[in-house]
């Protein structure tokens, strides 16, 4: 079980780029990537999250800690790619309603449920 | 009368890198039950949540203990108990002496737990949770969400 996480800085918003699974184990890992690029003033920060394939309340901790850590140094992080199961967590915990979470774009549009 | 069940009991060290493995066990073991890959993904978080927090409560206390997870698998049902404390659970028993789950008396499991606890509230049907020499946690996932007849012997404590 592994974690990836990749950085890319484009029109000045950090992109991080989490790939694989997120628990217990690799969520330390993440914490850690996440802070390798320190937090500046007015930040920008995008998290992509459509190839984590597995996440529980130790990502949701992650992401909350670096959330907070941003929006006090007055900057922003959106989380993108949110799979219906990821979406349905953030949902569950409410955590919808005070992060700016994006749902995965092939949910979004273009294709509709009739698809299936 | 006791319904018949399959039981599978898997120990692993308290370790982080052990979650993921018992995870993959409980979700293969819900698949061979025919639960919907929504319920498996519920089952994997609730139990992972369970797992992670006997983990770090093991970590914590610096011991060197094992984590055990033990999976009823019924008709109707899976029944899955996550104790921290090492020795391996008579699983009868050990579901006899659990309690209902009370907010305010697991006040301490929830700040440990954080938003876990309430996961598994969340994503399970059914929890229990029982304090002793370890905290085992005991939760049950009906197939189709059905919880028709819920014959469960009245805990008297």
């Amino acid at each position: 079980m592994n974690l990836q996480v990749d950085l890319h800085e484009e029109n000045s918003v950090q992109h991080f780029k989490v790939v694989g699974e997120i628990d217990a184990f690799t969520a330390p890992v993440l914490r850690e990537k996440l802070s390798e690029h320190p937090v500046k003033e007015g930040m920008k920060a995008e998290i992509d999250l459509s190839d984590v394939e597995y996440m529980d309340s130790t990502g949701l901790g992650v992401f909350v800690g670096y959330f907070k850590q941003v929006k006090e140094s007055g900057g922003q992080v959106k989380i993108t790619g949110l799979s219906p199961r990821l979406k349905r967590l953030f949902d569950i915990t409410g955590l919808d309603e005070v992060m700016d979470i994006e749902a995965h774009k092939e949910d979004k549009g273009g294709f509709n449920d009739a698809t299936v | 009368m006791m319904q018949p069940y399959d039981y599978v009991e898997i120990r692993v060290p308290a370790k982080a890198q052990y979650v993921g493995v018992a995870r993959l066990t409980i979700s293969g073991l819900a698949s061979r039950l025919g639960f919907t890959y929504d319920d498996i993904e519920d089952m994997k978080i609730a139990s992972s949540e369970a797992i992670t927090n006997a983990v770090q409560h093991a970590y914590k206390d610096d011991e060197e203990g094992e984590v055990v997870v033990g999976c009823a698998l019924y008709e109707d049902r899976m029944e899955i108990m996550v104790a921290d404390h090492g020795q391996s659970f008579d699983f009868e028993e050990t579901k006899k002496s659990v309690g209902p789950y009370h907010d305010h008396e697991e006040g301490m499991f929830l700040r440990e737990g954080g938003l876990g606890l309430y996961l598994i509230e969340t994503l399970m049907d059914e929890i229990k949770i029982h304090h002793d020499e370890g905290v085992t946690v005991f939760m049950t996932k009906y197939l189709g969400g059905e919880q028709v007849e819920k014959d469960v012997e009245t805990v008297s404590s």
